[in-house]
């Protein structure tokens, strides 16, 4: 029964990292590669839920007839290249909270934000 | 015939794994950062080398073999190339070799 | 066999996440995070998702660790947090946790073909690709035919990006388009490099277009062939400096581009409209109906693949020019 849910289990421990990270650490850059630990953990979870054991790459072929899932690799797709765009929106975010307040911080930066 | 090859594959993929084992070996327990980037090169060039030699050999003549022929050549191009570079940027550091540090324990950074 | 490497590959994503939650030191996360990003890749590869694979390796192991390198450029290498283990959040992350664990037991076990994401639309897709749109590659016939509005959507989400980090990082610092002095880049005594990245750019630029228009056939298209391409250009300005790299790709050029490849997909969009058919539908475009899903596919994995590279290359300049600009006004 383990090896039925060894992936699932390995996804929700990935998870919990990326979240604890993302809630703890006060640098906004760590925050942010927490938040892509977190990322990429649902997309083993999405692919791992299209694997079809015995079948093959979805790319149509002679030499087998059972495929592995196409629809959840579209949507994984789409995910890490709209999770890059987001990341560099942030980063550009942080770059002028640097430049702003000169400190990446976040106590710091509540400090300078309650004075 | 196929046999000699198949074992000949498997022998090469098998050095192969093992130079990849020493070099993280060497990463882990060489004292100087210039002897850690030479592990570390040994990975990226000889075991390369002898992994894809030994898929070539099983691969048989065909587009897979050409393909492996074109990463063979890039690889033996750009991994020295990075060793190059890691090298220069611990100069660019003022980072010294061991032997040329004037009174530290032999721990490395 | 393949349980013994999936098993593995899992270990050493959790060790690395460990490794990451650990570390004080910036520089040596984003490394860890480019290292993490690779083995999903590897892990992608033994799952058979190979597509996903392909733009897991380039970006969580090329652009990511790039912008984020650029970034610490001028933020600081050293992270200032205290070490302390705090007990709320690892409460909450625990229990979360369980609860996961625990939910994760109704799943259908690990892959089992019937399960419920293997039933209605899955199968379709794979029995009627071959017949209906006629390419090989299945995950490239469900993302720009079958699901071509989704991607349509995706396209705009990177051109958002783009304007975004160009309006944010540009904009502020009074940019007003004219092009950086050319003095000389401190990389010139780099020779080994400049030569062996001469030789190697144009094959790299190569490698992107052969792989922008093999999507149909094997893994590839239009995402992966764009951040392959801006990765060549990348190489290029962090070889031969920012002036040098400007003056060969005007930011001009890039800003149109961007903008170039969502008009591209929208068109054929609208011309299917014009020509009889709904929005994005490829069989409207020529007589033949395959012919016209292949003529629509090339077309909108064109316009992706433009708006990706152009929005990928503006990005990493838009931040290379503001940390010079930031270098410059703190002397």
């Amino acid at each position: 029964m383990i090896l039925d849910y060894l992936n699932y289990w390995a996804v929700a421990m990935l998870m919990m990292i990326g979240l604890y990270i993302t809630m703890t650490q006060g640098n906004l850059v760590k925050k942010l590669i927490g938040l892509n630990l977190f990322q990429t953990s649902v997309f083993i979870f999405y692919i791992s839920v299209a694997k079809v054991s015995g079948g093959t790459a979805p790319i149509a072929t002679e030499l087998s007839d059972l495929y592995s899932n196409p629809l959840p690799h579209v949507l994984i797709l789409t995910a890490i290249v709209v999770g890059i765009s987001t990341l560099a929106l942030a980063l550009s975010l942080v770059a002028q909270i640097k430049a702003k307040y000169d400190s990446i911080e976040e106590d710091e930066i509540r400090q300078q934000d309650s004075e | 015939m196929e046999t000699l090859t198949y074992l000949l594959s498997q022998l090469l993929l098998l050095a192969g794994s093992f130079l990849i084992f020493s070099g993280a070996l060497g990463l882990l327990r060489f004292p100087d950062f210039f002897t850690r980037v030479h592990a570390a090169g040994v990975t990226d060039t000889l075991a390369a080398t002898f992994i894809i030699l030994g898929l070539m050999l099983i691969a048989g003549w065909g587009l897979v073999q050409a393909k492996l022929i074109m990463i063979f050549l890039f690889l033996m191009i750009t991994s020295p190339t990075a060793c190059h570079a890691l090298a220069k940027s611990a100069l660019h550091g003022q980072l010294k070799p061991e032997d040329e540090r004037p009174d530290q324990d032999s721990r490395a950074p | 066999m393949s349980l013994f490497l999936d098993f593995s590959l899992l270990l050493m994503l959790i060790i690395i996440a460990f490794a990451i939650a650990r570390t004080r030191d910036l520089f040596a996360a984003v490394m860890f995070s480019g290292i993490y990003g690779l083995l999903s890749a590897s892990f992608f590869i033994l799952s058979d998702a190979v597509d996903v694979a392909f733009t897991e390796a380039a970006v969580g192991a090329g652009i990511f660790p790039i912008l984020m390198l650029v970034v610490l450029s001028f933020v600081g290498r050293y992270e200032r947090s205290e070490r302390r283990l705090k007990p709320v959040p690892l409460l909450i992350a625990l229990g979360c946790g369980a609860v996961l664990f625990v939910a994760f037991q109704q799943m259908p076990a690990f892959g089992s073909p019937d399960g419920p994401s293997h039933q209605h639309v899955g199968p379709r897709y794979i029995e009627e690709s071959p017949s209906e749109i006629g390419i090989p590659n299945m995950v490239t016939s469900v993302l720009a035919s079958y699901r071509g509005f989704d991607t349509l959507g995706e396209v705009v989400v990177i051109f958002t990006a783009a304007i975004g980090v160009f309006a944010l990082l540009l904009g502020a610092t009074g940019w007003s388009g004219h092009y950086l002095p050319l003095k000389p880049s401190s990389m010139s005594s780099h020779k080994i490099l400049r030569i062996v990245g001469k030789m190697l750019i144009p094959l790299i630029l190569l490698f992107g277009l052969y792989v922008q228009f093999h999507g149909e056939y094997g893994p590839g298209g239009g995402f992966q062939a764009g951040v392959i391409f801006a990765a060549g250009i990348i190489l290029y300005t962090m070889l031969f400096g920012m002036q040098r790299a400007q003056r060969v790709i005007p930011l001009q050029a890039l800003r149109l581009l961007t903008a170039l490849g969502v008009l591209i997909y929208g068109s054929v969009g609208i011309v299917s409209i014009l020509s009889g058919g709904n929005f994005l539908d490829y069989s409207a475009l020529l007589p033949d109906d395959i012919a016209g899903q292949h003529v629509g596919i090339i077309l909108i994995e064109l316009g992706v693949g433009i708006t990706v590279a152009a929005s990928m290359t503006l990005i990493f300049f838009a931040f290379t020019l503001a940390s010079i600009s930031a270098g410059e006004s703190d002397k």
